[in-house]
């Protein structure tokens, strides 16, 4: 789950790590209310949405009077701001972030994640900030540094120092920057964050650091015990099917094609979409139905994938696993009929009781096709949109 | 000869007298598997499927010499289960549960690397020795006792691998789910390197996904040290990036996890990819072929 920055922000500050004085707002006419409080010779304009590369995208822009904040907020606000990174159907802005501009002297990048290969939470730092990170390892992979914490001892102050030599930083910095890493590994163990990442890391002109610009993703697997950042969730930032696939409970990704996809398990699923792909068609999505594909879960998910329009066929990939595939028939059967559903349903099922369940597919009278396997399956649910 | 499990290993079950403890526990004694009793804290004492019910680990290792446990704890509770049987003293831990919270597994993994104990999952189907030991919630009916050692990050898949292998009469040695999550126990190479050093595995299909590099480090692996046939499937060639597609540990970020990479890196390390997951049977005997011929 991701967070705005305006959101990361206020975390930020809850851990002492120096944040430029800003305030957000979703309705224009509050900007003078905000500029007034926030003193300063200039302000940014930052639309809130869940996406990288806001600055190209002129979701970002700095404004010399509150006559122009305000414009700029009102340009923005309520608009979808299209990015490299969420194009091509972009996100709503429904709040901006004014904020003060800060004399900066130096860009430095600082990010925290957790390293699947090390299985440490590692911090990543670069002298090359406001550069992506993908781009600075492409540019100049010997500027990026890298410190790994160990589960027992977490990150500790020699570390910060050698990340803070590195980067050149001298004086009174040292020590702001070794305090500034350590509340930002707290942040990041108490609040379980996936990924931590402020890109730049400014130092000003008199030699202060702030974090100009901030993102931060949580691990869904906890947000459990995170219930505050759970309610902080901005679902207007995700596909609208999306949401209400989870709320439903159902692992669900919205694609491009025609072929909607039912499938129980996460890796067949994605199997089930390449294999779509292999004989020429295009899948809608991705659905996984997990292990008990009951007639409610069915109907659910059908649902779910007749919301969209392009779909104009839906394979049904089961295997039957420890329950029986009649069960699983008699769940897909129940669920055409509750859903009056119009356009062919190819299913594919093996596991227990295969024949039973497939003989009770093809005498349904429903627009129901059994198919003889993945690859039949397949072929069949392209040659049903042909 | 197998890897990992066998008609000897003594299993208990974490979460032994909850719906899915039950009934996966019912499963195994069914198909045979020597299952010795369970834990269910505030349970002890009691008797469940005409097994002995302890209230810790400690003292359920201490009465049945147990050598394996098998978790079915919800999330919140997954990550203590696992140090509870590791300092228990039982060397191998498989532990069903999907979404444990990645900094608990950080902190386990630790644990299990002082300790020795091997780790199965979490978020995976589990172990099966067919005709011997079944650990896990994968439909016992499928497997054949065979020559082909399977490892998967995906539990639906490996069944898939399971069937072909199968119907082809090929059978598999040991199927073993290493799961779906990015912070996981056993990975691809500690298993390729039991299969390889098993007599009874003649070769290995392995099945990858989106996400991580643990399939390219496989690869670095099988081309210095497997001399058996490998067939690989990978999942997730129409995979958006920065989705996570159902697992946790599916998702390709910065570039980095994609398929085709891992296809390739595989390729190139004289692995037979199957295009197709309809195709891993194929595949494998392909893969017998090539190394034959």
């Amino acid at each position: 789950m991701n967070l705005h920055e305006y959101q990361a922000k206020t975390l930020l500050q809850k851990y002492g790590i120096p944040v430029p004085r800003g305030q957000v707002i979703s309705v224009a006419k509050q900007t003078p209310t905000v500029t007034s409080e926030i003193d300063s010779p200039a302000w940014v304009v930052k639309a809130q949405v869940h996406a990288g590369g806001r600055g190209k995208a002129g979701g970002v822009k700095v404004v010399k009077s509150t006559a122009e904040a305000q414009m700029v907020a009102s340009e923005l606000l309520g608009k979808t701001l299209v990015t490299y990174q969420n194009a091509p159907d972009g996100q709503p802005v429904n709040q901006v972030l004014i904020e003060e501009t800060l004399p900066i002297a130096r860009e430095l990048y600082l990010s925290m994640l957790v390293d699947r290969s090390l299985e440490r939470i590692v911090v990543v730092a670069s002298s090359a900030g406001g550069m992506d990170i993908e781009e600075i390892a492409k540019v100049s992979p010997e500027k990026i540094l890298q410190e790994v914490c160990s589960p027992l001892n977490g990150l500790v102050d020699y570390q910060a120092r050698n990340l803070a030599f590195k980067l050149d930083l001298v004086g009174d910095q040292i020590g702001a920057f070794s305090r500034l890493l350590k509340g930002l590994y707290r942040l990041f163990k108490e609040n379980d964050l996936a990924l931590l990442e402020i890109n730049p890391l400014i130092v000003t002109t008199e030699g202060k650091l702030f974090a100009l610009d901030c993102k931060m993703s949580v691990d869904d697997n906890a947000l459990y015990r995170q219930k505050a950042l759970a309610e902080q969730r901005d679902w207007s930032q995700e596909d609208s099917k999306e949401a209400v696939a989870h709320h439903a409970g159902l692992n669900y990704i919205a694609l491009n094609g025609n072929i909607g996809c039912m499938v129980n398990g996460a890796g067949l699923a994605m199997a089930t979409m390449d294999l779509i792909k292999l004989h020429g068609g295009a899948p809608a999505n991705f659905l996984d139905v997990g292990g008990g594909a009951t007639a409610e879960t069915v109907t659910k998910a059908f649902k779910i994938i007749m919301a969209d329009p392009n779909v104009k066929a839906i394979l049904v990939n089961i295997f039957g696993g420890i329950m029986r595939c009649d069960i699983i028939a008699e769940g897909i059967i129940t669920a055409v009929k509750d859903v009056g559903m119009q356009i062919p349903v190819i299913v594919r099922l093996e596991g227990t009781n295969v024949e039973l369940g497939k003989q009770m597919l093809q005498s349904s009278g429903l627009n129901i096709i059994s198919a003889d396997g993945l690859t039949d399956a397949a072929k069949q649910a392209v040659l049903s949109v042909a | 000869m197998s890897i990992l499990v066998n008609s000897g290993t003594k299993v208990l079950c974490q979460g032994f007298t909850g719906k899915q403890g039950s009934f996966h526990s019912e499963q195994a004694l069914a198909y045979g598997t020597k299952m010795v009793g369970g834990v269910t804290p505030g349970k002890g004492g009691q008797s469940h499927l005409a097994l002995p019910v302890f209230n810790t680990m400690r003292e359920a290792v201490k009465q049945t010499a147990a050598t394996a446990s098998v978790i079915y704890v919800p999330p919140a509770f997954a990550a203590d289960s696992i140090l509870e049987a590791c300092d228990a003293g039982v060397g191998l831990i498989i532990c069903i549960t999907e979404g444990i919270p990645v900094l608990d597994m950080l902190n386990v993994k630790a644990a299990l690397k002082a300790n020795g104990a091997r780790l199965i999952g979490p978020n995976c189907p589990g172990v099966i020795t067919p005709d011997e030991c079944k650990i896990g919630i994968m439909p016992g009916s499928i497997h054949l006792r065979g020559k082909v050692g399977i490892v998967s990050r995906s539990g639906t898949l490996t069944y898939e691998a399971v069937h072909q292998t199968t119907a082809l009469k090929l059978g598999q040695s040991t199927c073993v789910g290493i799961g779906g999550d990015p912070i996981k126990g056993l990975n691809f190479i500690e298993c390729l390197q039991m299969f390889e050093a098993d007599t009874e595995t003649e070769a290995i299909i392995m099945v990858g996904e989106i996400g991580g590099s643990d399939e390219e480090a496989a690869a670095e692996y099988i081309k210095s040290h497997i001399s058996k046939p490998v067939a690989a499937y990978i999942a997730g060639q129409t995979a958006p990036a920065g989705k996570r597609m159902g697992h946790a540990g599916a998702i390709i970020s910065g570039g980095s996890g994609k398929a085709a990479d891992k296809i390739r890196a595989l390729e190139l390390a004289g692995a037979i990819v199957a295009s197709s997951p309809a195709g891993l049977g194929e595949s494998v005997l392909a893969a017998i072929k090539h190394k034959a011929g």
